[in-house]
């Protein structure tokens, strides 16, 4: 099946809005994921824009995280999950099963919820990506890419003098922050992060989302976030999930003072679905 | 009647601070509704210890101004609302600034009202009081009542009225000219049924500012600075 026959599959609840865009980074259609015999996502189509940040809110259990992790396949890390429709990274078929992930993943990067850095030193955190991708053939130009990675996630002047400690021994949001250089070091197109302030302090936040402006000149992201006001901040478009299936996507000014969907007001103002 | 479900949400206490602003916004309504009626009346009858009360009770508008705007920032603060939340509260907060210049201009009325006092009824001018008076009255009337029921239709209606009312001063106008004309000794006479036309005009306009805001309520959408078809157009698009 082509992209559009996959749109063409009639859906029992059409999204309201505006999911498809022109100029797409990535494209995705009639998205079905499963658990086991559990569906967890029914019949997804969306675009996500280039250089766009697009937020991705939902109750728990809704499939947003699931959905993210269907982007740089994640999600086949767990056995009992499947994942249907077609999902395109340009002209690029993500699920192609000739396709090797770790590429993939290089060009679709990830920021998790809690800071994950690895048990070694602020400058291998960030220097392991572009070594094991072969991006550095010299020490110089490896100093160089860290050193540039560590700028763009806003930690260099907090780190430069102690690059050779141990990345745990930061503080939370620097090593979320230092998370951030890991992923970009390897110069990703698509960034995508699971509600990567929900274990941050009001400051350590504020620079992330600082961080995500920056950001959002040179790459794609799509962020999952528990909190509305973040998602309201951040992002350029907002998709709402509910209970597996996309109800709403629009421009996020929209979705905040005047949504389409009754079910993303009830969401977005705190009332019973 | 609440199409807004203001009572739906999770937060009890949230219902409870929203319903509070709109009961006192439509409160402070009442009262201001009740100043522009005896300040009608006081103008029409020339009751002067009726525009004394008027001018006395202005006080409680300002204090209702002072107490919402108060209530409205809290809710803010505490709730960052969103969506129909958010601009019932910014609804709220801008209907307020505009009962408050009512308020005024109501005041203002009744400061005429004691200037053209003892003139008897037969005045020039008086006519054109009395039916400016009365539409923007009913405007007042209805516009309050399409906040209390959230409904824009009713709101889009005064709108409309204002338009004629608009049409009705600038006849008004002509005719203190003319009477201006025709004796020079009552144009300091005529000055004041002026400014009291002038303030009359002015609450139709605020009223009308509310009814915007009304719409900007229920629908999200913003009706200012286009001509009533072209609100009509977006209301009916939408």
């Amino acid at each position: 099946m082509n992209i559009s026959e996959h749109t063409a599959q009639a859906h029992a609840d059409k999204t309201v809005g505006e999911p498809l865009v022109k100029n797409a980074k990535m494209s995705m259609r009639g998205v079905n994921v499963f658990y086991a015999d559990k569906q967890a996502i029914y019949g997804v189509d969306l675009d996500i824009g280039r250089n766009e940040v697009i937020a991705m809110i939902g109750p728990s259990g809704c499939g947003k995280s699931t959905f993210l992790r269907c982007l740089n396949r994640m999600n086949d890390t767990i056995d009992i999950c499947r994942v249907e429709g077609k999902l395109m990274l340009e002209n690029q078929d993500i699920y192609d099963p000739s396709l090797d992930v770790v590429p993939l993943r290089a060009r679709v990067g990830m920021v998790f919820q809690k800071p994950n850095p690895f048990p070694k030193s602020i400058y291998d955190n960030v220097a392991y990506g572009p070594r094991i991708h072969g991006l550095a053939s010299r020490r110089t130009e490896l100093d160089e890419i860290v050193e540039t990675s560590l700028r763009k996630a806003g930690l260099w002047d907090e780190v430069k003098d102690r690059l050779h400690g141990p990345g745990t021994g930061l503080s939370g949001g620097q090593q979320q922050r230092l998370c951030i250089a890991r992923t970009i070091a390897v110069s990703p197109e698509v960034i995508l992060m699971d509600e990567p302030c929900s274990a941050l302090d009001p400051i350590a936040t504020a620079k992330i989302e600082e961080l995500i402006a920056e950001l959002s000149e040179n790459y794609t992201i799509a962020i999952v976030t528990h909190s509305m006001q973040q998602a309201a901040r951040v992002s350029h478009r907002t998709a709402y999930f509910h209970l597996g299936k996309l109800i709403e996507v629009n421009d996020t000014e929209k979705v905040f003072t005047n949504p389409d969907h009754d079910l993303t007001e009830a969401y977005i103002t705190g009332r019973f679905g | 009647m609440d199409k807004l479900h203001l009572d739906r949400h999770i937060s009890r206490q949230f219902n409870v601070e929203l319903e509070a602003l709109r009961t006192q916004l439509l409160e402070m309504g009442g009262l201001v509704e009740q100043q522009v009626t005896d300040a009608v009346a006081s103008i029409e009858s020339g009751d002067t210890a009726l525009a004394e009360k008027v001018i006395v009770n202005e006080d409680r508008v300002d204090d209702f101004e002072i107490e919402l705007d108060e209530q409205a920032t809290l809710v803010l603060a505490r709730r960052q609302p969103a969506a129909s939340d958010l601009r019932l509260v910014l609804a709220v907060i801008k209907a307020v600034r505009d009962l408050e210049r009512i308020g005024d201009e109501a005041q203002k009325v009744a400061k005429m009202a004691i200037a053209l006092s003892g003139e008897g009824a037969n005045r020039r001018g008086a006519t054109e009081l009395r039916h400016i008076g009365a539409s923007v009255l009913t405007m007042m009337n209805q516009g309050l009542d399409a906040f209390a029921r959230f409904d824009a239709e009713a709101a889009l209606r005064v709108v409309e009225a204002d338009e004629s009312v608009d049409r009705e001063y600038k006849t008004a106008i002509r005719e203190m000219v003319t009477y201006m004309m025709e004796d020079p000794r009552e144009i300091s006479r005529v000055m004041n049924v002026l400014w009291a036309l002038r303030a009359l005009e002015r609450i139709g306009d605020h009223v009308r500012n509310i009814c915007e805001h009304v719409v900007y309520l229920v629908r999200g959408l913003d009706i200012r600075h286009i001509s009533l078809d072209e609100a009509e157009a977006k209301i009916l698009n939408q």
